[in-house]
């Protein structure tokens, strides 16, 4: 049982939420042989085995020319490895009902394995695991093929409101920052990608030395330490890490986009936390309170319940190893765009000069304090938050100190990292799908 | 290819593919280890309970399923199943406006809603001390809710936007939503759940009333809960909270409703849809049996099974025939749910690769399901989906909401969550034989029906790009 492994503590939150228990995760943490750190929870509850393997190359190693590198590398590495086709290594991992699954992101791209405990199964799926993430053939016709795929898929997307907003917004937030290189790439870079570049890229992004090998399950820390070599000892020792640049704040300005749809995309976007942020948690907090916290936040309130203006309206933080966007998103159809849009500033620049209420702030901590069981209730969400600790390197401590920094969080924490950091007036804003009249 | 509508969902730029996962859960992956320790009770006003214990984590999940989904909508109100599932969340005498919302926030809860062409459901995660809150607060809701005529008109546009969202500007679902317009001439399933936008603009609070009246009732419901619970205590909590409602005396039973049986397809239908895309698209359905007597039938679970040799995996026929080989085509699927209170149908679609054509896709579609009525299929490849199955029974068990979604899918559409260890069994059994005939018997022209997706420019005029500043 999961809960055999946690150990539980009590804390008092600022007196109004002193019943709970709260339990902290046994992680397990080591270097391995290769130079791969690894993290580990043995949980024996389920006949499963959780995997992921995490690089340093996420879509911002990737450059303008070379844009869709780093993703093209992670998509075909289970399609050709250690002397094995595409084929046999799909037959091989389904024949054992083996999964594989991925995580990339701006930072940081991910290989997943989930399979059965058992002997036979476990073996099979990762010997098979361990090919695809040191030995990638990226054999030529398998990337010509995937190239025309992903090319059809930008050409798609480039048609998609959502994806021309999202696309839009990054470039007018980013500029030149990698922060801003769409993580699928460009036409133009995709179809230029050779073989080449590809295994060079997996030389020298793939290491030991930057790998984070996360386990979760059904297996001893003997085995996990074995688990952990087998899937790395082929790699370079290297220890590569990332510099990425710093974000600087954008040229302030809205793009209109003219679409035939019925309604307006709308998307506005600053600069804003980083993973080891000294603003992490009131920024969090107070997010919760202006449009992360589904229908209790101020977006919520005034744009769909008060207006009916829209279905989904929220606001976000995407930590990342430098300021990750923070970004409010909504669509609305587009007679009214103008008024949803001029709504949304209202309660962006109010919520930024007034901060929060007292009982607002209340509220947002009893619920992200109260759930924080429902966000490790599962191996899949552990192994998430595991890949996520090792990768950029917190405390094993984490996730019981998330629960502790949020109930210390104050009203006027909130309001001056929101002040301090967001500039309402300085956001990018692009619009998507235009009224009649302003499509000038 | 039904998609539930939630009332909300926070990321919505990953709601195509999340919903895909979460909701079209192949009877393939229903687990008998899941459901060993699921106990039943029933209420006196015809509630049923049903409570699954997993005690890994100190959490819970409670989901109330009522057995009223699009499929009892009548013509002019079609949508109105997924109305008043968003109208559920504003509020009752005791507990007005959004302090639905607020307490289960407050509780550290998670909650949203959903409806289906067979039912329409509502859920709450919170830590298992919260669960009498969110009995409290759903049983209340279930004969108590306050519909005025003021709060309507907000959410009618509401669910209008979520329809301009998730419709009426997707190319592919507007393939989808005139497929199954077309497929079906009478059974209601040819109405979307979100309904026809017209009937939506129509729609009136007393339609919403009226649907709630009707269907809203504890002798119409199944409440489901998996956690870290004692089941004898759930039920304690459900008698306390439910047990005083009334049951609706003229409630009708599933095995009471109007069969609306779909007249028999008298030769191939074909389709186009224009709207704003790239790429051109091809989808197929085939009327195919839904299950219906688990223990008896065999159809389709043969059914499930040739839907996994088509494409349970990268290497499966279709990807590796379509996509890998012939390189005719960049997407290449096939599908089936056999669990459907009304009919169910066998899907096939794909995109066409650059320089080729829906022609091409349909035709090389057309040549797999010919080859393997010609061939069958091998004892190789139906134990690589049976493998498949096997283990996505354990991967289940990773998720509690995952495990009350399978008991309130049975059970709202007239089997048992009992069923599960019959349908396990039965699919392990399925011969190659079988899948070879059910093809044969079903994967037929005069029972098909093929949308295509002609895509049209956007048309896009040069983007008027605004001084920076300047609209603040």
């Amino acid at each position: 049982m999961l809960r055999h492994l946690f150990f539980h503590l009590f804390f008092l939150l600022l007196g109004f939420y002193s019943q709970w228990a709260y339990a902290t995760l046994p992680i397990q943490h080591w270097q391995a042989d290769s130079g791969a750190r690894v993290y580990f929870i043995e949980s024996r509850d389920l006949p499963i085995l959780d995997v992921s393997v995490d690089f340093s190359a996420g879509s911002s190693t990737d450059t303008p020319d070379k844009s869709g590198r780093a993703a093209m590398v992670l998509h075909l590495v289970n399609l050709g490895a250690g002397g094995l086709t595409e084929d046999q290594i799909t037959k091989g991992f389904a024949d054992v009902g083996a999964q594989v699954g991925a995580h990339f992101d701006q930072d940081r791209a991910g290989i997943t394995l989930r399979t059965l405990s058992s002997a036979r199964e476990r073996s099979r799926a990762l010997e098979l695991f361990g090919k695809v993430i040191q030995h990638p053939e990226f054999p030529g016709y398998v990337l010509e093929r995937e190239k025309a795929r992903v090319i059809a898929g930008l050409k798609e997307a480039d048609t998609k409101p959502g994806n021309i907003a999202d696309r839009a917004l990054m470039k007018m937030l980013y500029g030149t920052h990698p922060y801003g290189l769409r993580g699928s790439g460009e036409v133009e870079s995709v179809s230029k990608l050779g073989r080449q570049d590809l295994v060079d890229f997996h030389r020298f992004r793939y290491t030991a030395g930057d790998a984070v090998v996360s386990i979760m399950g059904d297996v001893s820390r003997d085995e996990a330490a074995a688990i952990a070599e087998s899937l790395t000892r082929d790699l370079s020792r290297e220890r590569r890490g990332q510099s990425t640049p710093e974000v600087t704040p954008p040229a302030p300005g809205t793009q209109q986009i003219a679409h035939p749809a019925t309604q307006s995309h709308i998307q506005l976007a600053y600069p804003g936390l980083r993973r080891d942020d000294p603003d992490y948690f009131p920024l969090i907090v107070g997010n919760h309170i202006l449009g992360g916290g589904g229908f209790t936040s101020r977006l919520m309130e005034e744009i769909r319940q008060k207006r009916g203006l829209a279905y989904s309206v929220h606001s976000s933080f995407t930590p990342l190893k430098e300021e990750g966007p923070f970004e409010i998103a909504l669509q609305t159809q587009k007679e009214q765009s103008e008024e949803a849009l001029s709504i949304t500033r209202k309660v962006l620049a109010d919520f930024i000069a007034g901060g929060p209420t007292e009982k607002e702030l209340i509220e947002a901590k009893k619920n992200i304090i109260g759930s924080f069981p429902l966000r490790i209730d599962s191996n899949k969400k552990i192994l998430g938050y595991l890949a996520m600790i090792g990768f950029y390197d917190l405390p094993l401590t984490y996730l019981n100190d998330y629960v502790k920094a949020v109930s210390k969080v104050t009203l006027s924490q909130v309001t001056q990292a929101f002040q301090k950091r967001i500039n309402p007036s300085g956001m990018v804003t692009v619009m998507v799908g235009l009224p009649d009249t302003s499509g000038k | 290819m039904t998609y539930p509508c939630f009332r909300f969902l926070p990321a919505c730029r990953f709601l195509p593919a999340s919903l895909w996962a979460a909701f079209i859960i192949p009877i393939s992956l229903f687990s008998p280890a899941a459901l060993a320790s699921a106990h039943e009770f029933i209420l006196g006003n015809g509630l049923k309970l049903i409570v699954k214990e997993d005690h890994r984590s100190p959490v819970v999940i409670s989901q109330i399923w009522y057995k009223a989904g699009s499929i009892d909508e009548v013509n002019g109100r079609t949508g109105v199943a997924h109305v008043l599932e968003h109208m559920m969340f504003k509020g009752t005498k005791k507990v007005p406006g959004g302090e639905f919302s607020r307490l289960i926030a407050a509780a550290g809860g998670r909650e949203n809603a959903f409806t289906g062409q067979d039912y329409t459901a509502y859920f709450q995660q919170l830590h298992k001390s919260r669960l009498p809150l969110a009995m409290e607060l759903e049983s209340d809701r279930m004969r108590n809710l306050v519909l005025t005529e003021e709060e309507f008109s907000k959410e009618i546009k509401v669910v209008m936007e979520e329809r301009r969202l998730r419709t009426d500007d997707q190319a592919r679902s507007l393939v989808h939503e005139t497929l199954m317009a077309t497929s079906y001439q009478s059974h209601p399933y040819r109405h979307p759940v979100i309904g026809w936008m017209n009937d939506l603009q129509n729609m009136t609070v007393e339609d919403a009333r009226q649907w709630y009246e009707r269907w809203y009732a504890p002798n119409n419901a199944v409440l489901v809960v998996v956690g870290d619970v004692v089941p004898r205590q759930v039920f304690d909590l459900a008698r306390k909270y439910y047990g005083q409602i009334k049951k609706a005396k003229s409630m009708l039973p599933l095995d009471q409703r109007k069969p609306q049986i779909e007249p028999q397809q008298l030769g191939i239908k074909r389709l186009t849809v224009k709207a704003p895309a790239q790429l051109p698209y091809v989808a197929m359905a085939y009327h195919a049996p839904s299950l219906r007597k688990p223990e008896k039938d065999w159809e389709p679970y043969a059914l499930e099974m040739l839907a996994g040799v088509l494409d349970g995996n990268e290497s499966a026929r279709l990807n590796k025939v379509l996509v890998r080989e012939q390189r005719v085509a960049s997407t290449a699927g096939a599908s089936y749910d056999s669990t459907a209170r009304g009919p169910a149908a066998f899907y096939l679609d794909g995109t066409p690769s650059e320089g080729k054509t829906v022609v091409d896709v349909e035709a090389a579609l057309r040549a797999e399901i010919e080859k393997l009525v010609r061939e069958g299929v091998t004892e190789e490849e139906l134990a690589r989906v049976k493998a498949q199955v096997v283990a996505g029974h354990v991967f289940q068990l990773d998720s509690m909401f995952f495990q009350a979604m399978q008991i309130g899918q049975l059970e709202s559409i007239g089997l048992s969550y009992r069923d599960v260890d019959v349908i396990l069994r039965k699919l392990q059994a399925v011969t190659p034989e079988q899948v070879r005939d059910v093809a044969k018997k079903y994967l037929k022209d005069d029972n098909l029906t093929i949308a295509v997706l002609d895509p049209q420019p956007l048309e896009q005029k040069a983007p008027a790009a605004v001084p920076a500043g300047l609209r603040h």
